[in-house]
C-alpha cells in the first residue's frame, strides 16, 4: 500500500495533471475521436446509453472505453493508496434527478464542462456561451451553499456497495469485448455502433481504454475537478482547482496547434451549434446540477470509483438522462436545440431550484 | 475561558468541510480549532483553506475512518 505525500494534489501537481489531460484529450481527438470531443464526459455516457439501447439516436452510440478508463482508473488508483472508501446514503435520488438535468443541459449546449474546455482549445467560440453559462450555474450553486444548502452526510457502507460501479464498468467492458464492432454494421450483439456521425469516430479502443485509465488514476490522485475550479473561485477565491482547469486549457491548445486541430471560428464547428442564448442557458442548468451535487461529470466518475455510491447514482443519473434527452427531443444537434430543448432548459432550472431550496439546512454549524 | 472549538465535518462532500471551517475561524474567539473529516480529499481542502485564511495546521491525526486536523491561529 502507498502512502506517501500527494504530489499530484498540490499545486504545481494539478498544474501537471492539467496540462497531462488536455494533451492526451487533444491526441483521442488525433487518434479518431470526434472534433474537440478527446474527452466528454456527458457525450460519452450519452455514446453509452445509445450502445446498451435506451436511446436509438443511431449516430450517438458506441461504447466509449475511455468512461471504463476513468472509473476503473480511480478504482484502482483509490485502492492503490488506500483512498477506496466505500460511502453513500446522502440523499441518492436528489443526486439521481440532478444527474440527469445535468446530462440534458450538458446535451443542450453539446458538452460537459470537460468538452466545453476543449471546444475552446479547438477554437470554438460558441463554448464561451457555454462557459460563461457553466460560471454562472456554478455561481447559482454557491449562492446555495452559502445559504445552508446540504444533501446531507454520507454514511460508511460495505465494500460490497463501493464496487457496485467498477464491477457495472467490468461488465461494460466485458460488453465491448464480447460483441465488437463490426465494420459497416449498427449491431454487433446486443450492442448498437452507430456507422456515421460522432458515434463512429473514436480511437481504438486499447487507446481509449489505456488513456482513459490514466486520466482516471491522474484525477483520482489531483481531486481534478472542472466544477470545483469555477465553485472554489467563486466561493473562496481559491485558485488551486482553477489552475487545473486553465492548464487542461492551455495543453490541449498547444497540441491542438501543433497538430493542426485549432480552427477559430463560431460557424461548422464540430458537433456544436451556433444558437448562444441556448449554449449558455443549457449550461447554466448543467452547472447548477453539477455544483448542487458536489463535482463536475468526471469528478463523479472518479468518486464513484472510489467507493462512493452516491457519486454512483448520480453517474447512472446522467444516462438516464441521456436517454431521456435524445428520446424526447431535447438534445440539440449542429443544427440547433432540439424541438423540445427550450423546455427542457427551463424545466431543468426548474427541478435543480426545487432541489435546491428543499435541501436547506437550519440548523447552521 | 479558552475553549476548542470543534467542526464536525465527517460525511459532508466538497464544498462543505471547507465552507464550515472557514465560517468558524471567522467567527471562533479561540486560538485552536479541532476539524473532523473522513476523506483525504476533505482533509487536504481543509488544510489548504486553513492555510490560506492565515491559521496554521498543527498536526493531523489519523484515527480509524477519520482524521483529526488541529488548526492554531498564527
Amino acid at each position: 500500500m502507498l502512502k506517501r505525500d500527494n504530489f499530484l494534489a498540490s499545486s504545481r501537481g494539478i498544474v501537471i495533471v492539467g496540462v497531462a489531460i488536455g494533451i492526451l484529450a487533444a491526441l483521442l481527438q488525433k487518434f479518431g475521436n470526434p472534433g474537440n470531443m478527446g474527452i466528454c464526459v456527458a457525450c460519452f455516457e450519452r455514446d453509452i446509453a445509445g450502445a446498451i439501447g435506451m436511446h436509438r439516436a443511431d449516430v450517438v452510440q458506441y461504447l466509449r472505453p475511455e468512461i471504463i478508463g476513468f472509473g476503473l482508473g480511480a478504482f484502482i488508483s483509490a485502492l492503490l493508496f488506500r483512498e477506496f472508501k466505500p460511502r453513500g446514503g446522502s440523499t441518492p435520488l436528489a443526486r439521481f434527478i440532478l444527474g440527469m438535468i445535468a446530462m440534458i443541459g450538458a446535451l443542450v449546449f453539446l458538452g460537459c464542462p470537460w468538452r466545453a474546455i476543449l471546444r475552446l482549445a479547438g477554437g470554438d467560440g460558441n463554448a464561451l456561451f457555454g462557459v460563461a453559462g457553466l460560471a454562472v450555474g456554478v455561481g447559482i450553486g454557491t449562492l446555495f451553499f452559502r445559504a445552508g444548502y446540504t444533501l446531507g452526510r454520507s454514511e460508511k457502507q460495505r465494500i460490497g456497495a463501493g464496487i457496485i460501479i467498477p464491477i457495472v464498468l467490468l461488465g461494460f467492458l466485458a460488453l465491448r469485448l464480447v460483441f465488437p464492432q463490426v465494420e459497416g454494421n449498427p449491431k454487433s450483439g446486443i450492442l448498437f455502433y452507430s456507422v456515421k456521425g460522432p458515434g463512429s469516430q473514436h480511437a481504438a479502443l486499447l487507446i481509449s481504454l489505456v488513456i482513459g485509465a490514466v486520466v482516471g488514476i491522474l484525477a483520482q490522485r489531483s481531486r481534478f475537478c472542472t466544477m470545483g475550479a469555477l465553485r472554489d473561485l467563486i466561493l473562496f477565491r481559491h485558485l488551486h482547482l482553477f489552475s487545473g482547469f486553465v492548464a487542461l486549457l492551455l495543453g490541449a491548445f498547444v497540441v491542438n496547434l501543433i497538430v493542426g486541430q485549432f480552427h477559430p471560428g463560431f460557424v461548422g464547428q464540430p458537433v456544436a451549434h451556433t444558437q448562444s442564448f441556448w449554449n449558455f442557458s443549457g449550461m447554466v442548468v448543467a452547472g447548477l446540477a453539477f455544483a448542487l451535487a458536489g463535482g463536475c461529470p468526471g469528478r463523479q466518475i472518479f468518486m464513484s470509483g472510489e467507493g462512493d455510491g452516491d457519486a454512483g447514482v448520480f453517474v447512472l443519473g446522467m444516462i438516464a438522462g441521456a436517454a431521456v434527452s435524445h428520446n424526447f427531443g431535447l438534445a440539440s444537434s449542429p443544427a440547433g436545440i432540439g424541438p423540445y430543448g427550450a423546455y427542457a432548459v427551463a424545466f431543468g432550472l426548474l427541478g435543480c431550484l426545487l432541489i435546491g431550496f428543499t435541501h436547506m439546512d437550519r440548523i447552521k454549524s | 475561558m479558552e475553549m476548542k472549538d470543534t467542526v464536525d465535518a465527517r460525511g459532508l462532500s466538497c464544498p462543505q468541510p471547507v465552507l464550515l471551517t472557514i465560517s468558524k475561524l471567522k467567527k471562533t474567539n479561540s486560538k485552536e480549532i479541532e476539524v473532523i473529516v473522513d476523506n483525504d480529499v476533505s482533509k487536504e481542502n481543509v488544510c489548504r483553506a486553513a492555510t490560506s485564511q492565515g491559521w496554521m495546521v498543527d498536526n493531523v491525526l489519523e484515527e480509524t475512518d477519520q482524521y483529526k486536523i488541529h488548526i492554531r491561529k498564527v
